[in-house]
């Protein structure tokens, strides 16, 4: 089912097609009957986190030990002989020694990349600074798939700092693979995607506009929210004027919103979701993280799964 | 000839017997040739160089010219110059005469020639042996895109990030 992900590595979503997409979600859904192949006994994966992470560090740690494999786990700065001045290229290489894949997180955008360049092991990105986070969007379009059958037709929009958040980011140019029948971009200005996105979105043919919220919450089937990425801003003073300028509310999802809406957020959320919708049945984002652990044993099957994982 | 109406006769500069010479630099642009050609500044015991100044041209109106003496730039260095005067023609002088001749084409993936204007690029990381990477997106205007992080520079940008 999946055996072109083999040894392949997963640096940016686009790097898949919507076939090998739709594999993995199908793969994800029997993820949990994998437990008992342990299809990664004897393997190590090398989990690098260079950026502070919890949940997507944890996702990945849970997700490899249900397979029947170990984690390597290197996290912060300090923790590696970065803090003593090797480079990154050097660190690499070590854990390419060591281990059977690396997963990276890491400040610098394109360090993932580069990464795997150095590397002979399958390099996953697990995000790096504004750019790429391809398991999450993964997860995102899982979701989306596993609520509303498919993401073709659908009416998304992507709500909050679409400039700095790599998640918000990804999941848009995820939708480019499929067919939603509109993407709203909903954000301050200053947070708009940055032109290279939407240039890519453009080419790519995906059908958005930006809007303001409450003039499309009607028409949405996924709002999909983010928080504003503080630790990314340039010049701290530009994130006060942004702090706090969007919220979404239950009485706005009550009084204008679809009965079926979903509301979707890659976590941590801070306060730009009302904790009343936590208990709404609008509420989506713990099901998405919950949907975290076997989307990633699926992938993690596939890039180092030997023949007849799957069979 | 328009070169040698140019740089033949009159005003201008004796012709070379072996080296380089760079036509139909868009006007203004000479000096941001010779940087990229590491010609600039001028060194005491560097080459022999004549830069010519929005010279008449049939097909442009005006443009710059540069010639250098005893020195055949190289492709590499022509794909260099291709970034900052995308219409120049390069002439290769051997004995006198044109021995080449061709038209500066824009890489398609400029490695190492470009700075990534992104400070928070894996190519702008200190001590990383990375070198930057960019890919022609378009043509005219010239655009690059950095193959990591994807920050694009255009025709206007371009002379501020060349890397020499």
């Amino acid at each position: 089912m999946l055996e072109s992900l083999r040894g392949r590595d997963v640096i940016s979503i686009l790097d898949f097609t919507r076939g090998e997409l739709e594999g993995l979600f199908e793969a994800a859904d029997s993820a949990w009957k994998l437990i008992e192949y342990r299809p990664l006994r004897g393997r190590l994966v090398a989990l690098a986190f260079f950026e502070p992470s919890t949940r997507t560090r944890m996702s990945f740690e849970s997700a490899v030990k249900r397979l029947g494999g170990d984690t390597l786990v290197v996290t912060g700065e300090e923790a590696i002989s970065v803090a003593k001045g090797e480079n990154l290229a050097d660190t690499i290489r070590m854990l390419d020694a060591y281990s059977d894949a690396i997963v990276i997180r890491h400040k610098f955008e394109g360090a993932a990349l580069y990464a795997a360049e150095i590397a002979e092991a399958p390099v996953i990105n697990g995000g790096d600074g504004r750019q790429h986070h391809p398991t999450q969007a993964m997860i995102d379009l899982y979701t989306i798939t596993k609520l509303f059958g498919g993401v073709d037709g659908l009416t998304i929009g992507v709500l909050g700092d679409l400039r700095y958040g790599r998640a918000a980011s990804s999941f848009l140019l995820g939708l480019t693979l499929f067919k939603p029948k509109m993407v709203y971009l909903i954000s301050p200005p200053q947070l708009r995607p940055r032109e290279e996105v939407l240039e890519e979105l453009s080419v790519r043919g995906l059908r958005f506009k930006e809007a303001g919220l409450m003039e499309v919450l009607a028409e949405l089937d996924v709002l999909y929210v983010t928080r504003i990425q503080r630790e990314r801003f340039p010049d701290p003073s530009e994130y006060e004027r942004v702090r706090g300028s969007y919220r979404v509310t239950l009485d706005m999802l009550e009084g204008r919103a679809k009965k079926g809406l979903k509301v979707l957020h890659p976590l941590p959320k801070v306060d730009e979701i009302d904790p009343r919708v936590d208990e709404s049945p609008f509420q989506a984002y713990f099901i998405q993280a919950r949907l975290g652990v076997p989307l990633r044993m699926a992938l993690l099957a596939g890039v180092l799964g030997g023949d007849g994982v799957w069979s | 000839m328009e070169l040698s109406e140019a740089c033949g006769e009159g005003l201008l500069v004796r012709k070379i017997v072996e080296g380089t010479v760079v036509d139909h630099i868009p006007p203004g642009k000479a000096i941001a040739v010779l940087k990229v050609l590491r010609l600039w500044p001028p060194k005491p015991d560097g080459y022999r160089v004549a830069v010519v100044f929005n010279a008449e041209s049939r097909k442009m109106g005006r443009k710059d010219i540069v010639k250098v003496e005893g020195h055949h730039i190289s492709r590499e260095e022509a794909a260099a110059l291709a970034l900052v005067a995308p219409s120049s023609t390069v002439n290769i002088i051997r004995g006198g005469v044109v021995a080449e001749k061709w038209k500066v084409k824009p890489p398609e993936v400029a490695e190492g020639l470009l700075r990534c204007p992104n400070p928070t690029c894996i190519t702008r990381k200190e001590r990383e042996p990375v070198k930057p990477r960019m890919r022609l997106v378009s043509k005219e205007p010239l655009k690059y895109r950095c193959v990591y992080c994807g920050s694009t520079i255009g025709q206007d940008e371009i002379e501020g990030y060349i890397l020499v």
